[in-house]
């Protein structure tokens, strides 16, 4: 269960979406989503593998375009935004990729200036090395500052996925599988440091995984993603008490082997 | 009855097939056009990635040296040794250099010098381009509002448009020397005279046709390796697609800009 107490504020919505429709060619992947997210919450979008989850936050950061619907994203309509007011709303947003994304011909001080120097324009040469001692210190790895991300292991480099997206200092984080391909103990560690990043950057996050430890640990409210559609929310305890095969299933997988 | 509509629905699917087809060449040839379209709005407009054109300056022109070199030494002596067999057969074994330095400059260094950019370069960007969209890499500079076209693709197509010149020109004295220590070894011709000859053959119209083809060249590689690289397809092999199919496209290209030069140029003399 969630340790940390979170401070949500329900009467703020960061990011709402409703009817929100994708589809790939002939395969429709998300036929009608609406989810809200309030500000200060963990927010966790759990899913079997190819149901849409990353497709979600690909449509919430601009990557990717829905069909139709409503997204709503601190006050910014998606599908009307400009290319100039997309630029200044993604530094408002910090995305964790699946597989950390570091670019692997530049240095860790590297990986995490290069938003730095192409955004903040503002800061002297100091401030910015501030800024990376600062990011890596808060996800504990303050000694990998000049190493290659090849010389990281999985876990480092998520943390060092998550510390990129920190420098920019984001209202709303999106984590793609944060525990995916990482050891029990490795996981724990990176549920914790999005708990603490929520508490210590007091930012509204969105968690899409299939792993319910994750789900549990980080999750304030966790909402299922079934045929496309959202089917269930609530706690983890709510969301998992139901009839429903799938939702089952899901659960059985996951604990009981 | 039934073989007839088994006739009709094959013409149907074959026709449906053609018009795919024809739909994804035009679709790809207007995503080509899009691509140089953005790659000239981007270029020219501020903020510049100074630092990372300087980079890939030296990682694209400085690092293709030693294969230049080898090449176009190669050249110079094959080249020579190869002509001396038919001007020998009418006496005119002293008319070398100056044959030597209009086919270095006119033809060969030029093609030469952007088939190995193409091979060397271009297979390099298709497949570093192609791996960081693989990797989300491309994903990731986008949504940290950082222009990943213009700090991947600007720089690298500005720095092979004009590496690939610079390159040329270099291939040029190295083929020339090449052929001077063959036509030295035969003909006992001096530095001197050896170079004079050649630069008296070699009128300002060549050295400018060739530069500007090299120009010409370079920008292609570096299009078309950006262009694989940053549209290809997700997974190992797409990224194997990319770099092959930037290699065997700029070749393409390049073949046809160097007929379709020749016929200005021949033109213009």
């Amino acid at each position: 269960m969630k340790k940390v107490t979170s401070q949500i504020d329900k009467s703020q919505q960061v990011i709402t979406i409703r009817g929100l429709k994708k589809s790939f060619d002939e395969f429709d992947i998300l036929k009608g989503v609406d989810l809200d997210l309030y500000q200060g919450e963990n927010l966790v979008v759990l899913g079997r593998s190819g149901t849409g989850k990353s497709v979600l936050i690909k449509i919430i950061s601009g990557l990717l375009k829905a069909d139709s619907g409503l997204v709503n994203v601190l006050g910014c309509d998606m599908n009307k935004i400009t290319p100039k007011e997309i630029n200044t709303l993604r530094l408002k947003i910090g995305f964790s990729f699946q597989n950390s994304a570091l670019y692997d011909s530049m240095t860790i001080r590297e990986n995490l200036e290069f938003p730095l120097t192409r955004n903040r324009k503002d800061l002297s040469q100091q401030e910015r090395d501030q800024m990376v001692e600062m990011v890596l210190e808060a996800v504990g790895l303050s000694q990998s500052i000049n190493q290659m991300p090849a010389e990281l292991s999985g876990g480092q480099r998520k943390r060092i996925g998550i510390a990129r997206t920190l420098i920019l200092q984001p209202q709303i984080m999106l984590y793609d599988e944060p525990t995916a391909g990482l050891d029990p103990i490795t996981s724990i560690e990176i549920n914790k440091l999005i708990n603490e990043v929520q508490q210590r950057f007091n930012t509204s996050s969105i968690i899409i995984t299939h792993d319910l430890t994750c789900a549990r640990d980080t999750g304030d409210r966790i909402v299922m993603l079934l045929d496309g559609q959202f089917q269930r929310q609530g706690t983890f305890d709510e969301v998992f008490a139901t009839d429903d095969e799938r939702v089952k299933a899901f659960y059985n997988y996951n604990f009981t082997d | 009855m039934n073989s007839n509509t088994n006739q009709v629905k094959e013409e149907n699917r074959g026709r449906h097939l053609l018009s795919k087809r024809l739909d994804r060449a035009f679709g790809e040839l207007y995503n080509i056009y899009a691509f140089v379209g953005r790659f000239f709005k981007e270029a020219f407009m501020p903020p510049y990635e100074g630092r990372e054109i300087i980079k890939q300056c030296y990682e694209i022109g400085v690092k293709s040296l030693p294969l230049v070199s080898l090449t176009g030494f190669i050249i110079g002596i094959v080249f020579t040794n190869q002509s001396r067999v038919s001007l020998a057969e009418f006496g005119g074994t002293s008319w070398l250099p100056a044959l030597i330095s209009v086919a270095i400059v006119r033809a060969l260094a030029p093609l030469v010098t952007a088939i190995i950019s193409a091979g060397k370069v271009g297979s390099q960007i298709g497949a570093e381009l192609g791996s960081m969209k693989v990797t989300e890499q491309i994903d990731a500079m986008e949504v940290s509002a950082s222009n990943p076209f213009r700090f991947l693709v600007v720089t690298r197509v500005l720095a092979t448009t004009f590496m690939v010149p610079s390159l040329m020109m270099y291939m040029v004295f190295v083929a020339l020397l090449g052929g001077y220590i063959n036509v030295h070894q035969h003909e006992l011709t001096s530095f001197t005279t050896y170079f004079i000859q050649v630069f008296n053959a070699v009128t300002f119209l060549d050295v400018f046709s060739s530069v500007i083809k090299s120009f010409l060249f370079g920008f292609t590689i570096g299009v078309v390796g950006c262009y694989k690289g940053y549209n290809s397809s997700k997974g190992t092999q797409g990224v194997g697609k990319a770099a092959n199919t930037s290699v065997v496209m700029a070749m393409f290209l390049i073949f046809i800009e160097e007929l379709l030069s020749l016929q200005i140029i021949t033109a213009l003399r």
